[in-house]
């Protein structure tokens, strides 16, 4: 038991060594030292509550994904029946119960329009998108599959990641993470921020801006109750907007969408000075837009953004260079924003922010400062007490205590872990679990002692009773850990994870290094009694 | 050099003699601790409740204007604020459960935030905004069902280990002992009406470690003296068994305690509920390893055969070379 071979100790000291070398970047950073560039830099991470910085938890609704696909199909139905050669004649198109369903003219044509939307139904990827069924001989159901919509979803969610990565680039930000999280959540953190208002108002905009055509023989009473003719649909006005309130019918079909732009700035209207966007589109996207408004010159038409109608102009002449220009009221941050947006892509689908968590940058340094102050006096309050408890067992224990802690932050740096708040309330537990151990142990020693055992006896029983009660002391905390690590969330985890390590580092200073250290002495001192 | 000993050797304190009435005085806590959970209810915080939080400093005040500031964010239409201080005289959290049609709608909830910030920046001048918590209804939920996961996954898979490590007699009592504690923590976080939030589950699972940590250093030293003194009463056993260990129970009290306490009394603000439940859980963990873990296991029955198989040859030599048996 008191047996240490040299192989074995120098096997220790390494582990120990290498555990605290790993702290030392970190500790570094803290001061003007500079640790080496040409060696590793393992460094323990401050969470966004010490750190400073927003967390920001985004979550789409996989029915808006739904409801986008469904509206995709019936726009490519339509473009697939009239280009059939030659044409297949559809009608009562109805979209109601996330299900697109449509009668053909002809009954006989079911089979030409079947094969006509194979393809469009089958899908690119490795699952079936749409079921097709049949009804009354002439009806054709197409409703989407599960699997298609979960591959949408999961494709929605990857390119909103993208999206979200390019606009909080623009915004210059240091090192965002942008993870997934579960089937329909990103988690968004950046560190530092310092107005995290504009960020939430970035994330939150879809920026899907579409051209569409005022539907002029709307009836007005109608518009205004939100009833929408035949082929048409009612957008609200922007609140910024000079007619907000107000409701608008535009031609559901035959608009453009702005998403393929290869350019948007913010800009003022040379005539009214007012702060617009600047959009260019690509060759085709110039294309269709000098079309849309050379076929529609001296009619209004309406551009939406996200849902809402920004404005209606009159299209005075045709637009023929790929360039337009978006009013809508707004300020030049607001036209910043959008331009943004623009620029970066639309987001697929609309992002709701759920959970959103901010620390100013002053009070995280607050927190550390006091955290590290409250560390150090227990630290010495519990040193002081072990020492004056067991004397030269205490010191042992307290060397112990702090390699235990160097070699936590050192593996926590190793692991690229983040230290957390609750973090700090774990190393101060973690320090009281290394004591218990040898609170354990030399009491069990005096016990032994007192019960008439020898020096070596003593030690050697101390350390072998009381280990069992340690190990099973730490297992079920490991247990509880670990749970608490996979329940948990954000700064709680900051908590498991280093209770979790503590548990090894305790285990392995305050047990097998004071061992040895106790081992070493015992051999070189040979004493008769133990002031203990 | 004398070294401090804080509890005389060969203490005989006969704890189980008053096991019956502790017990009851345990139930009747349990009792009482749930009560006040079900009639004041816990004050949860956005974590739990959803809504918002903002904290807040006011950097040319001597004092935050507490009252001012319940009436302006009360004026703003989303119901009555918790504004409360927060560490230093100057600091405030203030805590908005929104009605349920906003709570609802993402984009009010948002609107809302940003409100509250607007109004009170534009309010006060020296207001300085150090962080602000915003929770949906829907998130707020899931964080309320994982944390009742995680507390009793944590109590069964650790009952479980110690079934197995120990007899089912000891499992039984370390739940009863991990229940006591959670049930008295409820009940204090209810009675002082102290946000309730995720880090206090944190605390709470801390405090299920710590107990058992505890309650297993005495259970170890149970299981040593039943195979070591066969013949002793259930009730006297357990008895030295405590008395034994009660060096190393204040001794490790004694010396978190120590850790704790600059802890909850200079650390961060925020971590303050957090602290203030491990520290009220060291005192509650420590009684319940006592006082329920161990008389269960009278009641329990257990007894000495329990370990036999685990004797072996050498055990029963070394008993026979002290004279034990």
């Amino acid at each position: 038991m008191l047996d240490f071979p040299t192989w074995r100790k120098v096997w220790l000291w390494s582990i120990a060594i290498i555990a605290m070398l790993a702290a030392l970047p970190s500790l570094l950073s803290a001061t003007s030292v500079r640790w080496p560039a040409a060696l590793p830099q393992p460094m323990v991470n401050l969470g966004l509550d010490l750190a400073g910085g927003s967390h920001i938890l985004l979550e789409a609704d996989p029915a808006d994904v739904a409801a986008q696909r469904l509206e995709n199909m019936e726009e490519n139905v339509r473009s697939l029946m009239r280009n059939a050669e030659p044409r297949i004649r559809i009608g009562d198109v109805s979209t109601r119960g996330g299900q697109l369903s449509f009668i053909l003219d002809d009954p006989s044509q079911m089979d030409r329009a079947r094969e006509v939307m194979l393809p469009s139904i089958n899908g690119t990827g490795l699952v079936r998108e749409w079921d097709l069924t049949m009804e009354d001989g002439n009806r054709m159901i197409l409703s989407p599959t599960a699997d298609g919509t979960d591959t949408a979803v999961n494709d929605a969610m990857e390119s909103a990641i993208e999206v979200i990565r390019k606009r909080i680039d623009e915004l210059g930000t240091r090192e965002p993470t942008i993870i997934r999280q579960g089937d329909t959540r990103i988690v968004v953190q950046v560190p530092g921020l310092e107005d995290p208002e504009q960020l939430k108002a970035l994330l939150g905009e879809t920026a899907e801006l579409e051209f569409k055509l005022v539907d002029q023989n709307a009836l007005p009473s109608d518009v205004a109750e939100g009833r929408a003719p035949p082929g048409s649909e009612i957008y609200p006005y922007a609140a910024t907007s000079d007619f907000a309130g107000q409701n608008l019918a535009v031609r559901r079909l035959g608009g453009i969408r702005g998403d393929n732009l290869t350019g948007a700035q913010q800009s003022f209207d040379p005539q009214t000075n007012e702060p617009v966007v600047t959009i260019q589109f690509d060759s085709d996207g110039g294309r269709r837009f000098a079309k849309l408004t050379t076929e529609n010159v001296g009619k209004p038409f309406a551009i939406i953004l996200d849902g809402q109608v920004l404005s209606a102009p009159n299209i005075n002449e045709p637009i023929r260079g790929g360039t337009a220009q978006i009013s809508g009221g707004f300020s030049v941050e607001t036209a910043n924003r959008l331009a943004i947006s623009l620029r970066s892509g639309a987001l697929p689908v609309e992002l709701a922010v759920v959970e959103e968590r901010t620390v100013g940058p002053d009070l995280g340094a607050d927190s550390i400062r006091s955290g590290m102050l409250a560390m150090a006096i227990g630290s010495l309050l519990v040193i002081a007490l072990m020492i004056a408890s067991y004397g030269r067992f205490g010191v042992y224990a307290t060397i112990a205590l702090v390699i235990n802690i160097l070699m936590l932050l050192g593996i926590m740096a190793g692991l690229g872990t983040t230290l957390t708040l609750p973090g700090i309330a774990g190393f101060v537990l973690t320090i009281g679990a290394a004591v218990d151990a040898n609170v354990l142990i030399n009491e069990r020693i005096r016990e032994e002692r007192a019960r008439g055992r020898r020096v070596v006896a003593a030690v050697e029983t101390g350390y072998a009773e009381a280990s069992r009660a340690i190990y099973d002391a730490n297992i079920t905390n490991f247990i509880a850990g670990v749970l608490l690590f996979l329940f948990g969330s954000g700064p709680i985890r900051g908590f498991a994870v280093v209770l979790v390590i503590g548990l090894f580092t305790s285990v392995f200073t305050a047990v097998t290094l004071t061992r040895m250290w106790v081992a070493a002495w015992l051999r070189k001192a040979r004493p008769s009694d133990l002031n203990l | 050099m004398r070294l401090l000993k804080l509890v005389p050797d060969n203490t005989n304190i006969k704890f189980l003699k008053w096991r019956i009435p502790f017990f009851v005085v345990s139930i009747l806590l349990i009792a009482a601790s749930w009560a006040l959970v079900m009639t004041k209810g816990l004050n949860y915080g956005v974590d739990f409740a959803g809504g918002l939080e903002v904290r807040a400093t006011f950097t040319q005040s001597a004092e935050a204007p507490v009252t001012d500031l319940r009436e302006d964010v009360e004026a703003l239409g989303y119901g009555s604020p918790v504004v409360q201080r927060f560490g230093e005289d100057n600091q405030v959290s203030i805590r908005v459960r929104l009605p349920d049609d906003v709570a609802a709608n993402q984009e009010a909830a948002q609107e809302a935030a940003n409100e509250v910030v607007r109004t009170l920046q534009a309010e006060y001048p020296d207001f300085r905004l150090d962080g602000n918590d915003n929770v949906s209804g829907k998130v707020s939920g899931e964080f309320r069902q994982t944390a009742v996961y995680a507390l009793l996954a944590a109590m069964a898979a650790i009952a479980l280990y110690i079934w197995i490590r120990f007899e089912w007699q000891f499992g039984v009592g370390a739940l009863f002992a991990l229940f006591h504690d959670v049930s008295l923590t409820l009940g204090m976080f209810a009675l002082f009406q102290l946000e309730f939030s995720l880090q206090i589950i944190a605390a709470i699972l801390a405090i299920i470690g710590y107990s058992l940590n505890d309650t297993i250093v005495i259970y170890d030293r149970i299981r040593e003296n039943l195979k070591k003194y066969r013949k002793m009463p259930l009730p006297e056993l357990l008895d030295l068994s405590i008395n034994e260990t009660l060096a190393r129970t204040v001794m490790t009290s004694l010396t978190l305690l120590v850790a704790l306490l600059p802890l909850l009394l200079f650390g961060p603000a925020s971590l303050f509920g957090m602290v203030a439940g491990i520290t009220l859980g060291l005192f509650v963990g420590t009684y319940s390893s006592v006082y329920s873990a161990a008389p269960i296991l009278v009641w329990l029955g257990v007894t000495s055969d329990s370990f036999v198989p685990e004797e072996t040859v050498a055990d029963v030599q070394e008993k026979k070379a002290r004279g034990v048996v």
